[in-house]
């Protein structure tokens, strides 16, 4: 692993300017951010680790755990917030046994909550991975599941 | 000069300072919360509202400027600090009875300065987080829910020993301090030095288990040679705090975790309280008379029967200058000159180097001015582990932009933050200082005017370089060219440059000629004499240079007065009133030899654990088992006391005044604060008392101040030196009357050789005596940890210190581990020609390949039962770094 991480780091100088691109890279390359590529990229900076940590968690797009094989994004912007996207978070959570943030034990999904995914015509919207899925009832959200992981 | 009005009253200020450096000048009170004297300014609480010129600014940030007009108690101020400290208020855990810092808050005090009320606070109570407390470290504990943002652990953890563990995680309301990954402290970088805790204004961060002292009193910390000030806080019989002294110029209140939070040794239950004697090989209580009537019996009986050399005397490190000067003087008054201690195994090749190229053989810089070098070359020094608040300052250095070349056969932590780590192969060191040299010369780096002004010799020491090959050197070491000359240019170009080093130089068989090597670098470069430079031996225990200077050592009267000089023999022997021996006595590892042949009859041993120490301690503790009379004094029944015939307890560093000489040559105080556990006394008492028990007359001093006077008598590098000029900073000899100020850094106008000139010495590249053959592959060299000290008799007596580091695993690269078929955690035979010890494995990328690293701290897997003990010639010291060995899955 530490080989994968620092062929990526190896196109970056290593300045302090490009730890989001290189965060970034690494997340590409391996799904997420673990400690120990933090470390490599700490220490590939020259900066205390704890700094890269405290810059990856304030960007909510870097995850900390190995994401699932898909990504489920549940939409909480204005328009499926009223048409009831916390009703569709709690089926979801409670379908895959997850909380939002998480990814199940078989590492099939993630689970995710965003703003607005753009869509608000067929609100509310879950989206997985590229595929949206609108006008969800809490009960429908099992089909959507089935269908990607059969 | 700036002048301005804060309420109305015209203060004064220099340019560049905060309002609140101006307000606290004059002596107004302005409430802070996320400011801290010793750290950056972070301008976040906002508590510290003044108005300035008609608008609000944060006092901690906001630069004095002329004619300016200051208000800190306008309506609109107290409004908006009231309400900041309520919005702090709000978020933050209220228990504050069951509190440890309740009463000793900061936060509590500016709540009450700005005129929170209880029922306020209850309207605005939120929910707080929540987060469970973070008990992983064993010296305090972290509880987010009285975190207030404030930042200071951060800046602490940064800006004061650099190491960075903690930082502001996460966002919004989720915010908080958190180290890599968010968890327990434990599993982080931390090195537990404590420097947040001791600043945290909250109970966020707070001491485990700590009582309030009823008084506090100055001393110096008992472990490391950087003899960083400690104030000892007291209850009754008991140690129950530390803290940096703020005001001492050598750690400005920084400490380690050793000197912070080890000392519970101190009132340990293990300590010995009754003298010892063995009667049909147990050990029975005695009082003191009938223990010191035998030592003293015994030791004069020898003394008649086979000569005065058949004694023989270990002195200590550990102990005060007062009892190492005691300790000699009973031995030299005996009629020999054997005494010595464990400096033999640390820097007698400094002593005889550094005395052979300069005339002194001491750290040649201050602590202070570390600080100022351009660029650093550390070699051999594991800094930030064995000397960690001069790791401190090397870091803060580095931060600041200077230069830092680690040589190393480990990737220690430094390396990681280095320009150049050359990777050498242990024993290896004077090649690659030859090297170094070589580019120097070669480029013509080198400053002609201070070679020819203040150094001789050169002309012969360039022959002898002319001799030598880049290449080859390079390939001895297995550093790459390249990196040598990089950092032969960083050493050179930069000035003042630095040198630093430590064990890694000098225990090896070639040790004196490793230190020659540096030295004659350092002339090279002009890097003697100024501050920010020098060649400095970072000195291993408490008073190890101490030690040295009161001639606990076999050729030397106190001061480095030789005692070949038949003129400084007839000196101290006016002084003592008995004749004295001409003859060099015997040295520490010739000490063992002669006792395991008989020459030597009785031993004594004090304050030292050469059972544990000593290379190859297999062939020690037999030739302890046989010695006829072995007398050992120290604090605890250690691996080598319980081989003795009569084991006398002794007081602590807590339990008796003294002094002790740090590294940088300065001398302090060390101040008893509590008695000695049962019938332990002092190592001056004893040996007085003693003394007396022998016949000699000489030893009724009235305390330790009086034999200060003595010392300061016949040692003239010390001669201004009395515990009234002690009181405040310590003093840094040479100290020659009661007007010289000490001296900080050596050589600033002249060397201390014969005509002031230094001396370059042609030396040429030995290999060590032990290399890796068929039978023993792998070279096997020892070091030390941060959590740890010496053989542990002390720090293994830490519950909290035990916590961290609680066991020996030798380190080895992963590649060699999976060769040999060895996983983390397995168990492993390590066998030397000497012996063998089983120990647990961990494999680590930060050892070579081909190399295996281990401590000595540990008795269950003692490292020197495997190390060997061929002496370096000049100065005698074993070659404990390096040696051949085996690994095998057990
Ligand atoms: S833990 Fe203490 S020092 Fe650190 S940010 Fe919180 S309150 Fe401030
Ligand atoms: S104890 Fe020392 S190393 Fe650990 S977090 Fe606090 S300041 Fe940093
Ligand atoms: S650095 Fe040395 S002297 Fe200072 S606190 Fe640590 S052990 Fe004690
Ligand atoms: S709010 Fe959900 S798609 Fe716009
Ligand atoms: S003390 Fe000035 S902003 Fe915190």
């Amino acid at each position: 692993m530490e080989e994968r991480i620092r062929t990526v780091l190896a196109s970056f100088e290593g300045k302090r300017n490009d730890l989001i691109p290189m965060l970034q890279a690494v997340q590409d390359e391996l799904g997420h951010l673990s400690d120990t590529a933090m470390k490599e990229i700490a220490s590939y900076v020259g900066m205390p680790e704890s700094k890269v940590y405290g810059v990856a968690t304030f960007y909510s797009q870097f995850y900390f755990e190995p994401r699932g094989e898909h990504e489920i994004k549940v939409c909480l912007g204005t328009a499926c917030h009223v048409t009831g996207g916390l009703q569709i978070v709690d089926a979801m959570e409670r379908e895959l046994g997850v909380k939002c943030g998480g990814t199940t034990c078989d590492q099939k999904f993630s689970l995710e909550r965003v703003n607005c995914v753009g869509a608000c015509a067929i609100a509310p919207v879950v989206m997985v991975d590229d595929d949206v899925y609108g006008r969800l009832e809490a009960k429908t959200v099992k089909e959507v599941l089935e269908k990607h992981a059969p | 000069m700036f002048s301005l009005t804060i309420n109305g009253i015209e203060v004064m200020a220099k340019e560049g300072m905060t309002v609140f450096e101006a307000a606290e000048k004059a002596g107004i009170y302005i409430p802070t919360l996320c400011h801290h004297e010793d750290l950056s300014t972070f301008g976040a609480c906002r508590v510290c509202m003044v108005e300035a010129d008609g608008s609000l600014v944060t006092a901690c940030r906001a630069p004095v400027e002329e004619g300016m007009v200051v208000r800190t108690d306008s309506p609109e101020v107290r409004q908006v600090r009231l309400s900041n400290v309520e919005l702090i208020l709000a978020n933050h855990n209220q228990d504050c009875q069951t509190c440890d810092k309740n009463n000793n808050c900061k936060l509590q005090e500016v709540s009450a300065f700005v005129g929170v009320t209880p029922e306020r606070m209850q309207s605005m109570r939120r929910f707080v987080k929540d987060e469970p407390v973070d008990d992983s470290n064993p010296f305090f504990y972290r509880d987010q829910t009285k975190c207030i943002m404030c930042g200071i652990c951060i800046r602490a953890c940064e800006e004061i020993n650099g190491v960075g563990a903690i930082d502001f995680a996460f966002r919004g309301y989720e915010t908080s301090v958190s180290v890599l990954g968010n968890k327990p402290i434990y599993d982080s970088r931390c090195e537990s030095c404590g420097e947040c805790v001791e600043r945290c204004p909250t109970g966020a961060l707070a001491v485990k288990d700590q009582s309030i002292a009823e008084r506090e009193v100055k001393s110096t910390c008992p472990y490391c040679g950087v003899g960083c000030g400690v104030t000892l806080g007291v209850r009754g019989e008991e140690v129950v705090s530390v803290r940096g002294t703020r005001d001492h110029p050598v750690n400005h209140g920084e400490l380690c975790v050793k000197g912070r939070y080890g000392f519970e040794f101190i009132n340990h239950p293990e300590r010995l309280t009754s003298p010892l004697v063995k009667k049909n090989g147990a050990f029975e209580e005695v009082s003191w008379d009938e223990a010191l009537d035998l030592v003293a019996d015994k030791l004069s009986g020898y003394r008649e029967q086979d000569g005065a050399d058949s004694l023989a005397g270990i002195s200590s490190a550990r102990c005060t200058n007062e009892e190492n000067y005691l300790f000699q003087k009973l031995f030299r008054m005996a009629g020999t000159n054997n005494v010595d201690h464990c400096a033999r195994l640390c820097h007698a090749p400094t002593v005889a180097g550094l005395a052979t190229a300069f005339g002194s053989g001491a750290m040649t810089n201050s602590i202070a001015d570390i600080e100022e070098a351009a660029a650093f070359f550390i070699i051999g020094s594991n800094t930030t582990e064995t000397h960690p608040v001069i790791g401190y300052r090397v870091r803060r250095a580095r931060k600041k932009g200077a230069a830092l070349i680690v040589a190393d056969p480990r990737s220690i932590p430094l390396a990681e933050q280095a320009d150049v780590h050359l990777q050498l192969l242990p024993g290896t060191n004077s090649a690659l200082l030859l090297a170094m040299a070589k580019v120097i010369v070669q480029e013509k780096l080198y400053d002609d005017a201070f070679v020819a002004d203040r150094c001789e010799e050169f002309d012969e020491y360039i022959e002898a370089l002319e001799s030598v090959c880049l290449d080859e050197l390079a390939d001895i070491t297995a550093v790459p060219k390249e990196k040598i000359i990089q950092a032969a240019r960083i050493y050179a170009e930069n000035t003042p440059s630095t040198i630093l080093y430590a064990m890694g130089i000098t225990q090896h068989s070639h040790g004196t000629d490793n230190v020659l090597a540096l030295a004659n670098l350092a002339m090279l470069t002009g890097n003697m004499g100024k501050r920010g430079g020098g060649v400095n031996p970072l000195r291993g225990q408490n008073n190890v240079q101490g030690a040295c200077d009161m001639g606990a050592l076999p050729n030397v009267f106190p001061g480095y007065q030789s005692v070949i000089s038949p003129e400084n023999r007839r000196k101290f022997e006016e002084a003592y009133g008995v004749e004295l021996s001409g003859e060099p006595g015997l040295t520490l590892t010739e000490m063992f030899k002669g006792a395991g042949t008989g020459d030597i009859k009785a031993l004594y041993v004090m304050g030292e654990n050469p059972a544990m120490s000593e290379a190859d301690t297999g062939e020690v503790k037999e030739i302890l088992e046989k010695t006829e009379f072995l007398v050992v004094q120290d604090l605890f029944l250690t691996e080598t006391a319980t081989y003795a015939d009569v084991v006398l307890p002794a007081a602590s560093f807590a339990e008796k005044d003294g002094t002790f000489v740090n590294t940088e040559r300065r001398i302090q105080r060390v101040r008893g604060v509590i008695n000695p556990p049962g019938e332990a006394r002092s190592d001056l008492e004893i040996l007085c008392d003693l003394a007396g028990r022998m016949g000699m007359s000489g030893f009724d001093f009235s305390g330790p101040e009086d034999v200060m006077e003595e010392i300061a008598s016949l040692v003239p590098n010390w001669a201004g030196v009395s515990y009234q000029r002690l009181n405040g900073d310590g003093l840094c000899w040479p100290c020659t009357d009661e007007a010289d100020p000490g001296t900080p850094i050596l050589y600033t106008e002249r060397f201390l050789r014969e005509g002031g000139r230094a001396k370059f010495s042609p030396i040429v590249y030995g290999p060590p005596q032990e290399t890796p053959d068929e039978n023993y592959p792998l070279i096997f060299t020892t070091g030390r940890v941060l959590y740890h000290f010496h053989t542990g008799t002390m720090t293994r007596r830490s519950r909290g210190l035990n916590a961290l580091h609680d066991r020996e695993r030798i380190l080895m690269n992963p590649v060699d581990a999976e060769n040999l078929g060895l996983n983390a955690g397995d168990t492993a035979r390590v066998i030397s020609r000497r012996g063998e010890v089983t120990v647990e494995v961990k494999p680590a990328p930060q050892i070579k390949e081909g190399t295996v690293f281990m401590t000595f701290h540990f008795a269950e897997a003692c490292a020197n039962v495997l190390t060997n003990t061929e002496l370096d010639p000049a100065s005698k010291i074993p070659e404990l770094k390096v040696c051949a060995v085996r690994v095998e899955p057990a």
